[in-house]
């Protein structure tokens, strides 16, 4: 075992003041892959971050790896909107976001990482007699699943969000909206970096620049993996890799109902205090909240093709900018700084899968698509539960591969909130 | 953002085109012998595939008709063109590339349909 890391507090913080901060001990180590290991969670991104630290944290299974191809938190973990909320449509759903929800609630205090995780709320707004119907709809499930929600009517929404455009002579006008106070955002960078680092402490390897070339199955068990850093063996694995879980899936003959494309996201130069909340259309397509640096946090939609360039179309941006300045007519000479896209790996139905395969051992946790952050520490603790127990957890247990064949799909592509 | 070079109208910015998914997926022949698992497969399962991949497309906003392209996902580079009906066409060339400069070592650069030179 390792030296096990300090804690940090406002005594560690004076400490390395008074060394100039040179003596900060680094938040993981960078060990080289043993020969063998009882679990390999293929991808450091959040969602596979939590599975190995809940996997150590829950179930005591400690002799573990995260294979990561370039760094850790460096896809889509690093390409967020950072939008944390939990106000899902159907039952299977709104447990599994729920459950997320409420550890984030806990999260700084349990890893001792400041992920500034903020409740300012998360507005949904109607701009049609349909949007009204849907989302109240949605409201009242909301409510019967316990989850916080309330419907703002125009007059509330301008009050709740002071800058908002409530005029009634705009092309898509302000008809209502729905707000979860629970909800809001995270540093998303802070997540991945704390969840490493609890990892780390309780013992898991996370080897990155370690890229998965071949996956090893022997009479139907995965037997390891073939690595740009040689080959790794354990009799589970679990691949947590988004966009490219197709990619990993396809060297073991794994179909999946996925496409992945490209989802694009920018952020303007940084203001004072503006906008107080987070702000999503689903018919107009915009979505946006405001940093704790004062960037405006702006998210596009996906193209509508499959693509793996992590770039996208510019009309997709030009029109969700058109649609932030209707509902925000004083961000119109607001200056873009910075522009990128991550790919997404969208499911049918727009629900996750988190699932065994036919292969014993292998188990894949994949099918986000536009909308994985908020579910970062669900994802991992029902998956951790799956691969420790050979075994769905019941949050995830509607989440099979089997859906597909069955018909029991679960579908949120209204809750999904922007339609892609 | 790329262009299209639509048979009928010539090149166009994609914004103008709709993405018809991958193409030649057959429907099942016979749908009574049909298995829940085959079905599945015909309607979600897709091959998502990082390199070649051929795909229909549609001139949405212009013509309206609908051809095959073959485009590298990984770099969205369209490397061919060809009409509905048309078998595969066969694609040489070097190993696609990512933007990154990923290396092509399992990445799934290398596509099953892509020979190299």
């Amino acid at each position: 075992m390792h030296k096990k890391p300090k804690r940090y507090s406002i005594f560690s913080l004076i400490r390395n003041a008074l060394s100039y901060h040179e003596n900060w001990q680094p938040a993981w180590r960078s060990p080289e892959p043993k020969k063998e290991y009882d679990a390999i969670i293929i991808g450091g991104g959040g969602h596979g971050l939590t599975t190995a630290y809940y996997l150590a944290k829950n179930y005591g299974l400690t002799n573990i790896a995260v294979l990561e191809k370039g760094w850790i938190g460096g896809g889509n973990t690093g390409r967020n909107t950072t939008i944390i909320r939990s106000n899902y449509l159907w039952d299977q759903s709104a447990g599994l976001y729920e459950h997320a929800l409420k550890l984030w609630e806990g999260m700084s205090q349990e890893l001792n990482y400041n992920v500034m995780f903020s409740q300012r709320g998360v507005m949904n707004v109607a701009h049609t007699l349909h949007d009204v119907r849907e989302l109240k709809r949605r409201w009242h499930a909301n409510r019967l699943n316990d989850i916080d929600c309330e419907w703002l009517d125009t007059n509330k929404v301008k009050e709740f969000c002071p800058i908002i455009n409530t005029s009634q002579n705009i092309r898509y006008p302000v008809l209502g909206a729905t707000l979860q106070r629970r909800a809001g955002t995270a540093r998303h960078d802070a997540v991945a970096w704390g969840y490493a680092r609890g990892a780390d402490a309780m013992g898991v390897d996370i080897i990155q620049n370690c890229e998965v070339t071949s996956i090893n199955v022997k009479n139907g068990q995965v037997s390891g993996v073939e690595t740009t850093k040689g080959q790794i063996n354990s009799k589970k694995i679990g691949v947590v890799t988004a966009g490219h879980s197709s990619v990993i899936a396809d060297m073991v003959g794994i179909r999946l109902p996925l496409e992945s494309r490209p989802l694009q996201a920018l952020v303007s130069e940084p203001v004072k205090p503006i906008i107080n909340t987070v702000v999503m259309s689903n018919t107009i397509h915009a979505y946006v909240s405001q940093s704790d640096k004062g960037e405006l946090v702006i998210g596009a939609g996906t193209d509508g093709y499959i693509s793996y360039s992590q770039r996208g179309g510019f009309n997709i941006v030009e029109d969700t900018i058109a649609a932030v300045v209707e509902l925000f007519p004083l961000f119109s000479r607001m200056k873009m700084l910075r522009h990128w896209g991550g790919i997404v790996d969208i499911c049918p139905d727009a629900s996750p899968i988190v699932s065994k395969t036919h292969i014993k051992g292998l188990y894949f946790n994949c099918g986000w698509g536009t909308g994985g952050f908020k579910a970062t520490p669900g994802s991992g603790w029902v998956f951790a539960h799956t691969i420790a127990n050979d075994e769905p957890h019941k949050l995830n247990a509607p989440f099979t591969l089997n859906r597909f064949s069955s018909g029991e799909l679960v579908d949120e592509h209204g809750a999904a909130a922007v339609a892609h | 953002m790329f262009l299209i070079n639509c048979p009928y109208c010539g090149e166009r910015e994609q914004s103008e085109f709709s993405c018809g998914g991958e193409a030649h997926i057959s429907r099942p022949k016979n749908p009574p012998d049909t298995s829940d698992d085959q079905w599945a497969d015909y309607l979600f399962m897709r091959k998502n595939i990082k390199g070649v991949q051929f795909e229909r497309w549609n001139h949405s906003s212009g013509c309206r008709q609908w051809f095959n392209v073959v485009r590298n996902t990984s770099t969205d580079e369209i490397l061919g063109i060809y009409n509905m009906g048309e078998a595969i066409p066969e694609i040489d060339g070097e190993n696609p590339k990512t933007p990154s400069g990923e290396p092509e070592i399992g990445s799934g650069n290398i596509s099953t349909s892509f020979k190299k030179k």
